[in-house]
């Protein structure tokens, strides 16, 4: 598999929904000199405004609802979602949870799930490679 | 007419990377007031124990916090052993012992990096994250896992370490003491770093005390306190120890940031000298109290009565009380984070600093929000400033400070 242009750098914002630290941890750890994803150009931006890629971990407690949805709804199209670790995927340990909103295929549409928990950083480049392959189909299909 | 303006930071904001709301009312630069309010990371954790077996438990107290994933299970199982009375093998009190010290040099150096992150330095930030990687890799090594480990057992842990690995833990330790000194020269010698930290966010000892501060950020004030001291556990009444102190290092105890940074660099000295320790004085034994795991659901199922277990975590003291009442499902489960008790002393050292100097204070007790809970910064009613917007101004008065000292 192989991505079939790389026109622009893929820029990632990085919303924590009430998640243990454990794939916030392996999100930067991916980025930095060990796994280096830097290095395709992808980085951290520091509002949605300007991501083409939303990551986003934890379970969705109830605090943090509108907070995600508000930050979904300031990415701009075309994006791509991306969840990672268990519980923003399935709920994980946390699943019967009363103080839990998620998991985050219940509030929009999620495009690339990364599981683990948390996932290693090479699973998390592997889905951002998935999300890249998804935006550029995205922005062809436009 | 009043010139003081609301400011308010979080819940979502890039430089932490957990959610914690702050609100702070400013007047120009200058900080007035701050308070906080916490509760997006509350998952109901202790709840879902009271439907779930300790064993189960155990697992889900794995995940109260991704960094600390040594110490919420195993201060949840010192509680349960305490409540049934069961003795821990002294081999598994060892292999306890090294793995927390262990997730202490990752805890610590990772936050290193956030702190130089949060005043504008990525190439340090960068650094230290990848020596990192040296404590993963043998976390990996020995309990098949980067982060969430999985080893601990109620009455000991699951996996030994075998003779044959010790040299390769050596090997690691060996890695940090060389790398100590850069280290220590990065964060400690570095013009810039120490303008930006010495005399800021200031903690005095009485506030300390009355505060109730715990971990490194107590002791940086001068406050001698340290769990494993104090009320030693595990494998640490056998290990030669001491809290780790600012004057040990010849430094004042003032209470700034720059005395947290000494302490934490110190801690991971003192951890490294720890593991050593227990490398040395280990011996062979059992390391489970109960292997069969049917065996000990069942007598964990006829426990009643209640227990509590301190923990020096790598942010401070963590407590966990558990109450059985003979059900198969804990009766009650009560964490204390070292954050929550750490919180409070972040008014004092907020108030009357520089709104540019807020994300290295704020970073400066090593918070962690998800064992605990956030911060927000907001102007009255008009703008929002972000973390990002905060880190830019701080990186700017590094700049600036830069350009002063080099005239």
């Amino acid at each position: 598999m192989g991505i079939d242009s790389l026109k622009r750098s893929l820029w990632v914002f990085h919303v924590n929904s009430g998640s243990c630290n454990g794939c916030d941890i392996e999100i930067i750890a991916a980025l930095t000199p060990r796994y280096d994803a830097e290095r395709f150009g992808i980085k951290l931006v520091g509002t949605p405004r300007h991501a083409d890629v939303l990551l986003i971990t934890g379970p969705v407690t109830k605090q943090m609802k509108e907070e995600v949805l508000r930050v979904y709804a300031q990415t701009p199209d075309p994006k791509v979602v991306m969840v990672i670790g268990n519980c923003g995927s399935t709920g994980g340990v946390f699943y019967e949870s009363y103080n839990i909103d998620g998991p985050v295929d219940k509030l929009f549409p999620v495009d690339v799930y990364v599981t683990g928990c948390p996932p290693r950083p090479e699973a998390i480049i592997e889905g951002v490679v998935k999300a890249w392959k998804k935006l550029e189909s995205l922005e062809a299909g436009k | 007419m009043s010139n003081s303006f609301e400011l308010c930071v979080g819940p979502i904001h890039p430089a932490l990377k957990e959610p914690i709301k702050l609100d702070f009312t400013v007047e120009g630069e200058r900080v007035k007031g701050v308070s906080f309010s916490l509760g997006q990371v509350h998952r109901a954790i202790e709840w879902a124990a009271t439907k779930r077996n300790p064993i189960q438990v155990l697992y889900m107290a794995e995940r109260i916090c991704g960094i600390c994933n040594m110490c919420h299970p195993m201060a949840f199982s010192m509680a349960v052993e305490n409540a049934a009375n069961i003795e821990v093998p002294e081999r598994a009190e060892y292999i306890r012992t090294i793995n927390v010290e262990l997730e202490r040099i990752h805890s610590h150096i990772l936050w290193a990096g956030v702190a130089a992150h949060e005043l504008g330095f990525d190439s340090v930030m960068h650094y230290t994250w990848r020596v990192r990687e040296k404590v993963l890799d043998i976390i990996e090594y020995l309990n098949g896992n980067r982060i969430t480990k999985g080893i601990l057992m109620v009455g000991g842990v699951r996996r030994d370490i075998q003779e044959k690995d010790y040299g390769k833990v050596r090997e690691a330790l060996d890695y940090y003491k060389e790398l100590y000194a850069k280290l220590e020269g990065i964060m400690l010698n570095d013009a810039s770093v120490r303008a930006r930290t010495k005399d800021i966010g200031i903690l005095t000892k009485k506030n300390a005390l009355e505060l109730c501060a715990v971990g490194p950020t107590a002791r940086a004030s001068g406050v001698k306190k340290d769990v494993r001291v104090d009320w030693p556990y595990a494998a640490y009444p056998d290990l030669d120890i001491k809290p780790v102190l600012p004057e040990t290092a010849g430094f004042k105890a003032t209470g700034d940031t720059y005395t947290r940074i000494i302490v934490r660099l110190l801690e991971i000295k003192q951890s490294i000298d720890l593991i050593e320790q227990c490398l040395d004085k280990m011996k062979p034994g059992p390391i489970l109290a109960e292997p069969v795991l049917q065996k000990l659901l069942v007598q964990l199922k006829n426990v009643q009565g209640e227990g509590v277990a301190f923990q020096e975590a790598p942010r401070g003291e963590l407590i966990h009380y558990i109450k059985m009442t003979g059900q198969e499902s804990p009766y009650a489960w009560k964490v204390r984070a070292p954050t929550y008790a750490n919180l409070p002393p972040l008014v004092p050292m907020l108030s009357e600093c520089e709104i540019a100097d807020i994300p290295i204070i704020v970073a400066s007790i090593d918070p962690c929000m998800s064992c605990t809970n956030r911060a927000i910064i907001t102007d009255k009613g008009n703008s929002v400033l972000s973390m990002d917007d905060l880190r830019e101004l701080s990186i700017r008065k590094t700049l600036a400070m830069q350009k002063e000292a080099s005239k």
